[in-house]
């Protein structure tokens, strides 16, 4: 068997010594360790005045990315719906009609666009296929909710709005996205 | 008359001092987890969470009183009411400081000297399991009968061994009164030539009673890794799991002032008391009043330092199954006792006669 940690102790089902037997040596040995451990730092981060930093891959809450001209980078081609192990979203596709270039970077377009959050098991497979840089997993968090239908996010949850961009470049440094 | 006032006073500081030892216990309860578990502990009540009995105890009783329908009602009014009293009433006969003086006149720092305080003690004790039988059985409920019979049949089974070993004390104080008992750890010297006065303790002379004293005291109170009546995790809280509110509270309450004055006891008989190294000294040259509220102190301090001991087996040690449990006080503790107590009389009487 491969030994997997330095710590792991073989447990024999052996007759105990006299000084085993005793046990008080080892209370006292368990009680010099709690003892030591008052004067350890705490490990507890003062919640709401204090928020632990996410790590850099945290999967959260997705967003649909625009490019430097504001325009959505989403295409609709549904690699993002068919990678998905429990078919979270769905996508309508359409065309751009003439005078929506300042709107849609692409021919076509997603004309809805719905991620259910209760479905989303938060894998990030979806980011992984999109050839078009348009779909994120973010540090937010999703909130929480009294109906079932409030968790199905359409474009205007998942879109970032031009005046409160998602900044992701951490994201995409950690996990060499491109 | 003036006796009289004394003691009243005497009895209402010492009252008001259980109860807010006992609340501020369960503060450091709370506080000494966390610090042993590398956490931080209640904070936000006042200035490092200092307020939290206060909430506490808001809490317990703004809660809702709920009796069961099925339990036998009185009883169940009466299992907690008798568990705080009897946890209370045993301070009376614990020696607090040395005597006081107003107009010349002495007033010793007890409630009552009676010359048989130590089974005074011992039989008030064991009238507090009957709080916890009479509860545990008026529930009406199969894990709160459980824990009521467990607690019943501990108690006895640690009351026995508890009485051996504190014979031994007895034989070397000649006295069943606890004022006896102190005062002979104050003077003379330690086994005999280490001249330190107030320093004779019986600790030195008895360490195997201590221990088993000591373990005794533990199944006593019910506390880790004696705490078979109320295990959380087997029987939900054993026999307070049908109590709400104020009743719960003290149930909860009364065991923290069981702890403390068993802390006290535990220092009369093996740690001097209120002796402390000098006090002999300082009663000499020092105001007796001041050098009475010294002595307090100094008991005082022991008992707070055993609280803090119960705290921290509690956090370090896991509970017993319950045939170690037995096995523990019958086969091991029990023998070793009268062994102890044999020991002592025959060096008592070889050596010191």
């Amino acid at each position: 068997m491969i030994q997997l940690t330095s710590r792991s102790k073989v447990v024999v089902d052996k007759k105990m010594s006299f000084k085993e037997k005793l046990y008080l040596p080892a209370i006292a040995k368990g009680m010099a360790i709690t003892f030591m451990h008052m004067f350890k730092k705490a490990a507890t981060l003062r919640y709401p005045e204090i928020k632990r930093e996410f790590a850099p891959v945290y999967r959260g809450m997705h967003v649909l990315k625009r490019d430097e001209e504001g325009r959505e980078n989403c295409t609709a081609c549904g690699l993002c719906a068919v990678a998905c192990p429990a078919e979270a979203i769905i996508i309508d596709g359409a065309e751009r009609q003439k005078g929506e270039e300042h709107l849609y970077r692409e021919e076509k377009y997603a004309a809805k666009y719905e991620i259910n959050m209760l479905r989303c098991i938060f894998c990030g497979l979806c980011e992984e296929a999109c050839p078009k840089d348009a779909i994120y997993l973010t540090d937010r968090i999703v909130e929480s909710s009294y109906t079932r239908n409030s968790f199905i996010f359409g474009k205007d949850l998942l879109v970032e709005k031009m005046d409160d961009r998602i900044d992701i470049s951490k994201r995409k440094k950690e996990y060499h996205i491109d | 008359m003036a006796i009289l006032i004394f003691k009243i006073a005497l009895i209402l500081i010492l009252f008001l001092i259980s109860l807010g030892v006992a609340a501020y216990a369960t503060y450091g309860e709370r506080k000494v987890a966390a610090f042993m578990q590398d956490r931080i502990g209640p904070d936000r009540a006042g200035p490092f969470g200092i307020l939290q009995p206060i909430a506490d105890g808001t809490k317990m009783f703004m809660k809702e009183e709920i009796i069961p329908n099925v339990s036998d009602k009185l009883l169940f009014i009466l299992g907690p009411c008798i568990f705080m009293v009897t946890s209370l009433m045993t301070s009376a006969v614990i020696p607090w400081g040395t005597a006081m003086e107003f107009g010349g006149v002495k007033y010793a720092m007890q409630v009552a000297d009676i010359n048989i305080g130590i089974l005074y003690v011992f039989g008030v004790v064991s009238l507090g399991v009957y709080g916890i039988m009479i509860g545990g059985w008026a529930s009406n409920n199969k894990f709160a009968l459980l824990g009521a019979v467990r607690a019943s049949s501990q108690m006895i089974s640690y009351e026995l061994a508890m009485g051996m070993s504190l014979i031994a004390v007895i034989m070397m104080s000649g006295s069943l009164s606890l004022t006896d008992i102190v005062t002979s750890q104050g003077d003379g010297k330690l086994w005999g030539f280490i001249p330190v006065s107030g320093l004779n303790w019986n600790i030195f002379y008895q360490p195997m009673g201590f221990i088993i004293f000591l373990i005794c005291a533990f199944a006593e109170c019910n506390r880790t890794p004696f705490d078979l009546p109320e295990c959380d995790t087997e029987l939900i809280g054993g026999f307070h799991t049908e109590y709400s509110s104020m009743k719960l509270g003290l149930y909860l309450f009364a065991e923290y002032i069981n702890m403390f004055i068993s802390g006290a006891i535990i220092s009369c008989l093996y740690f001097g008391g209120y002796n402390f190294p000098g006090l002999s000294y300082l009663s000499t040259v020092l105001n007796p009043n001041i050098v009475a509220l010294l002595s307090f102190g100094a008991l005082f301090a022991k008992a707070i330092f055993f609280v803090f001991f119960f705290m921290w087996i509690r956090w370090t040690i896991p509970r017993f199954r319950y045939d170690q449990l037995m096995k523990l006080g019958w086969q091991i503790l029990l023998p070793l006792s009268i062994i102890n107590v044999l020991l002592t009389g025959g060096i008592l009487t070889f050596f010191n006669k």
